[in-house]
């Protein structure tokens, strides 16, 4: 399919602007760029074609099953974006004063009591973009809060070996030392070993839980105990909250902070990568510390204002707001009876699937999963060459999306299944006939395995060339 | 598997070929670039770093992992392979002429393998693994 | 209840199959003692009409100005009518991170042609699929300048505050120094900044046109640093970006800005669109998701997301950034912004904004705001003020005109663009006239 680029047509353009009703200024010519930007001629026409042709190529939510682990691609309700898109919200300057926000303040007030709710925390922050953003709120929280204390010495956090790259990444942009944490034969946190690494020096640990495997934390008081005696606090990384959100709460857990991805408990859209939320929870001792200015009701009216002690701003204004909205309406869906049917309802899909798949795959949950499980084909790739990566291919070219591949890093060639709630028993019954199919096509003849996909646009990219030499700009022909 | 005998090796798989009085040409073996596959992109010291027996002194990326090379030596580094920068594939291509770096100043060198004795290790990490 | 599939008879059956009797018991072996029976105490569910009114109730105590003379870091621009329509459509909207190309081409190719509009705007060799925002660009594009001599950030006093905040956040989080100079006239004063210029000193932040809405010499800013031997950082606004020197022209090896001018609604500041370019050298040090061109089997052209090896979930504590996603969404608004829009049409907003901006700043300085600096400036301004800024804005706004943005000292910043029409302009002139007499 052609660029942009490919298909201007110099002199052609679309009108949108009304004429200019003052004198037009001239910019001085020392100020000007050379020539402007290459950007393409077209009329509207061929940009609608072009972003519908785009559109075709992409798999969207409404597509078919879409079951990445660790990812929560549930159902996206439509109320939730027009909602969101309304113009008393959408037309709102960041700058304008607090008294014309007062609707906007009051949604995002009900969303900070509802999610401290629901985590156990006192107070939450929605100005982190992303869980990644989260992360490093949290630990910057950790940092002031030792800082405070004159306990400066503590620089280093412990991270599971099955967490998710960003928490070990996120300690070294706080200039923090990792110190990763081998999980026990079964996967979980090792407590002897929990016991050796923490102390004086203890800034924290991050944890998923249930983690990266699937697993719930038994012995989560424990471990958070651990932590905090030994001077340390104790950060919940809320990737997978679906599988608890509304049954048990990080805050009874132990944790001091938490991140929710918004984009995937709470069901925003996930368009393409972004723009997601980040909301950060923390205990009251922690509150002063959080960056962005916070909603408090003062009286009948809602006060915006940030705390001197704050670790700063981490991003220009005050988070993705529209999000937050429609992570908003998402809870008011289910209210206090029915947001525990998510997660319970996650459980039920995603060991009722892997009850489905067992009779042809190898799970690494043994018993009851939670939220999500794992398949390994590590056997299947030794003995025949037929990998992950070949069944993902063929998933794709039934019309599903993959499982998440190659994640976690610990369990080889793995495929991460996480249904959600959202879809019914008959889907997972297709969806498991589906895989056992495929499954059986493979292993019938591990040559053709490679092939896939061949039902899509492109088939399987050159990943070396593309890095080797990385072409990350059109460049016209002529130019 | 090609474990040329006029080098030696670690259990890193990285390999040292003395090139005078202490000096050493360093790479990353056969075995290591077949598992590491297609290489993509090598981040490479500068001349005059200093090279500590142990630590992390360049990295090596395939598409979808990076892997830490350790050094095998202390000392500086003499020089560095620039043409890696533009083709990394020469390390699949032929490992032990595709050199990451030269150690000079070497003051201390781990104990190495024999190509024999590093033949045998790689041998029981495939049988084991 | 809420968005859930299985009916009681399909629960039943599959409650049957894993051999449990209820729900709860998915949770059985967990500590009891967390285990919450009654759920969050949070208000009852509704459904969708109830949503639907509730949110209208609040949106409907927000005060949406018709007219608007702030900018400050968020400016209202037209939005064409293709925008909204194109970054609705289903897939964009709700589809993931386009880890698998095969069936992520839209995402991809979009991604790609972004990247390349952004290099086009700015004149730089490679972009990033987006940051967070154009504050958050800004601070990681500090991380990528630093290395083991080199830490500390100069920020010019012509940056926007929040950024310079934002930038502070994360350099603090490394434990590297910043210092921010203040600004002479509104601009850049560069003795001082030659002597900021010290040899721990890895960048400059410079924003074009700054905070105050000026032009900057970024050129004579960009080859001091350079022969300081720190590295340049530039923030521009997209819009003037049309039209003025690019960061390329002007020696920058980083830029970044907010994109939100570019077709994305005000929203009380999010979601925004960061974006991010550097020259070829710098390419590899990028955070964030890059798409790039290549093949597939057959040898047809394919996009994927490339360069991971920098990334987080690869690198894990080596990483340089966390950041693991993009406003991917806001990417497609600013590309089909770009794409609707052109390069006249572009050049015709700039144009269109500029020249308002400076009707509006005569008109007020007829009126007795007069400007605070002597320089070139773009699309903003600052006045001093005859009167208390806080009592002309409640004069302004009880007429629907959010005004300039009141800065410390009793200076005003506005702000003009294509949407201010003359009417506008001149009856906000007569309010302040109000306000003096």
């Amino acid at each position: 399919m052609k660029l942009l680029f490919e298909k201007s047509v110099p002199g052609r353009r679309s009108y949108y602007l009304s004429d200019l009703d003052v004198p037009m200024a001239s910019l001085p010519e020392n100020l000007c760029r050379k020539a402007p930007p290459g950007l393409p001629e077209l009329a509207e026409t061929d940009v609608t074609r072009h972003y519908s042709a785009l559109e075709s190529r992409t798999f969207g939510i409404n597509d078919g099953f879409y079951p990445l682990g660790s990812c929560t691609m549930k159902y996206n309700p439509k109320i939730n974006d027009s909602v969101a898109g309304l113009p008393g919200f959408a037309g709102l300057h960041p700058l304008q004063p607090i008294e014309g926000v007062q609707g906007l303040l009051e949604a995002l007030d009900m969303a900070d009591r509802c999610l401290s709710q629901i985590t156990g925390m006192d107070k939450m922050t929605f100005q982190p973009a992303a869980g990644a953003h989260g992360e490093f709120t949290g630990l910057m929280l950790f940092k002031a809060y030792h800082e405070s204390r004159g306990d400066a010495a503590r620089k280093t956090v412990v991270v599971p070996d099955s967490a998710h790259g960003t928490n070990p990444a996120t300690a070294s942009m706080c200039g923090m030392k990792v110190v990763n944490l081998p999980s026990t034969a079964d996967g979980r946190v090792d407590l002897v070993k929990l016991q050796e690494v923490v102390g004086p020096d203890t800034a924290g640990i991050m944890l998923t839980n249930p983690n990266t495997l699937g697993l719930f934390e038994q012995e989560i008081l424990e471990i958070t105990e651990i932590v905090h005696k030994a001077g340390g606090l104790c950060y919940y990384d809320g990737a997978n909250l679906n599988a608890i959100a509304g049954v048990m709460r990080p805050g009874d857990m132990g944790f001091d902070c938490v991140h929710l991805n918004l984009h995937k408990t709470f069901s925003t859209p996930h368009g393409g990568g972004g723009p997601g939320c980040g909301a950060v929870g923390c205990k009251s001792f922690l509150q002063k510390y959080l960056p962005g200015p916070q909603v408090q009701k003062d009286g009948g009216r809602f006060t915006f204002d940030q705390s001197d002690e704050s670790v700063g701003n981490i991003l220009g204004f005050y988070g993705n707001i529209l999000i937050v909205l429609r992570a908003l309406a998402y809870i008011m869906a289910y209210g206090k009876d029915g947001l525990p049917l998510i997660a319970k309802h996650a459980l039920l899909n995603a060991n009722y699937l892997k009850h489905r798949l067992a009779e042809r795959f190898e799970i690494t949950n043994k018993g009851l999963c939670m939220h999500e499980f794992i398949i390994t084909m590590e056997k299947e790739a030794k003995a025949s060459g037929v990998t992950a990566m070949d069944m993902a291919k063929a998933i794709i070219d039934n019309g599903m999306m993959t499982p998440t591949m190659y994640f976690p890093l610990i369990v080889k060639e793995c495929l991460m299944v996480e249904p959600t709630e959202t879809e019914g028993k008959e889907t997972l019954d297709e969806v498991a006939d589906t895989y056992i199919r495929i499954y059986d096509a493979l292993m019938a003849d591990p040559q053709a395995a490679k092939a896939f996909p061949v039902n899509t646009v492109v088939g399987r990219p050159d990943e070396v060339a593309a890095a080797r030499n990385p072409i990350l700009r059109y460049t016209s022909v002529d130019s | 598997m090609r474990y040329p005998e006029d080098i030696k090796y670690n259990k890193d798989h990285v390999w040292v070929k003395e090139t005078g009085a202490g000096t050493a040409l360093i790479g990353i073996t056969d075995y290591a670039q077949t598992q590491l596959s297609s290489l993509v992109f090598v981040n490479l010291p500068e001349p005059g770093d200093e090279m500590v027996l142990g630590d992390r002194f360049c990295d090596v990326e395939s598409v979808k992992a990076v892997s830490d090379v350790y050094s095998p030596v202390s000392g500086v580094v003499k020089a560095i392979n620039e043409d890696l920068l533009n083709t990394p594939g020469a390390i699949n291509d032929d490992p032990y002429s595709a050199w990451l770096a030269e150690a000079e100043e070497v003051t201390e060198t781990e104990e190495l393998l024999t190509a024999g004795e590093y033949k045998t290790y790689c041998e029981e990490l495939e049988g084991g693994s | 209840m809420g968005y859930l599939l299985n009916t009681d008879l399909q629960q039943q059956e599959m409650l049957d199959a894993l051999g449990l009797k209820s729900l709860d018991e998915l949770y059985k072996g967990l500590p009891a003692s967390l285990i919450r029976p009654d759920g969050p105490d949070i208000p009852n569910g509704l459904g969708e009409q109830g949503i639907a009114q509730a949110f209208g109730r609040m949106a409907d105590k927000n005060v949406v100005f018709p007219t608007i003379f702030r900018g400050a870091g968020a400016y209202r621009h037209y939005i064409p009518a293709v925008v909204p329509a194109m970054v609705g459509k289903e897939r964009f909207l709700t589809g993931y991170t386009p880890y698998q190309a095969e069936v992520s081409q839209g995402t991809l190719q979009s991604t790609f042609e972004f990247q390349t509009m952004v290099c086009e705007l700015t004149g730089m060799d490679a972009a990033n699929a987006s940051m967070y925002d154009g504050a958050s660009a800004a601070a990681e594009a500090v991380t990528m300048c630093k290395d083991r001599k080199r830490t500390k950030a100069v920020v010019l006093g012509g940056v926007n505050p929040r950024t310079t905040d934002t930038v502070k956040t994360y350099c603090r989080a490394a434990g590297s120094p910043v210092e921010v100079l203040s600004a002479k006239d509104g601009l850049t004063d560069l003795d001082a900044l030659a002597a900021a210029l010290t040899d721990d000193a890895a960048c400059v932040i410079l924003q074009q046109p700054n905070y105050f809405g000026l032009i900057e010499d970024a050129a004579a800013i960009a080859e001091l640093a350079h022969s300081k031997g720190a590295k340049v950082i530039m923030s521009v606004n997209p819009i003037s970006a049309a039209v003025l020197a690019t960061p390329g022209e002007c020696g920058a090896d980083i830029a970044v800005g907010e994109g939100q001018p570019l077709g994305i609604p005000l929203s009380f500041g999010g979601p925004y669109l960061g974006f991010m370019a550097a020259k070829s050298a710098m390419t590899r040090k990028l955070p964030g998701r890059i798409a790039g061109e290549t093949v597939d089997s057959q040898g047809r052209r394919t996009f994927v997301l490339t360069l991971q090896a920098r990334e987080q979930h690869i690198r894990r504590e080596t990483a340089s950034s966390n950041v693991c996603s993009n406003q991917a969404l806001m990417a497609v608004a600013a590309s089909v912004y770009m794409a609707a829009m052109g390069p006249q049409g572009l050049k015709e907003v700039a144009m269109q904004s500029y020249s308002k901006a400076h009707y509006l700043a005569a008109e007020l300085d007829k009126a007795g705001f007069k400007r605070a600096h002597g320089g070139e400036f773009f699309h903003e301004f600052v006045t001093r003020s005859p009167v208390d800024p806080a009592k002309l804005m409640a004069h302004l706004e009880k007429s629907g005109i959010l005004g300039g943005l009141p800065l410390p000292g009793g200076e005003i910043l506005w702000c003009a663009t294509e949407m201010n029409s003359k009417e506008e302009m001149d009856a906000l002139v007569s309010l302040c006239k109000e306000v003096l007499s």
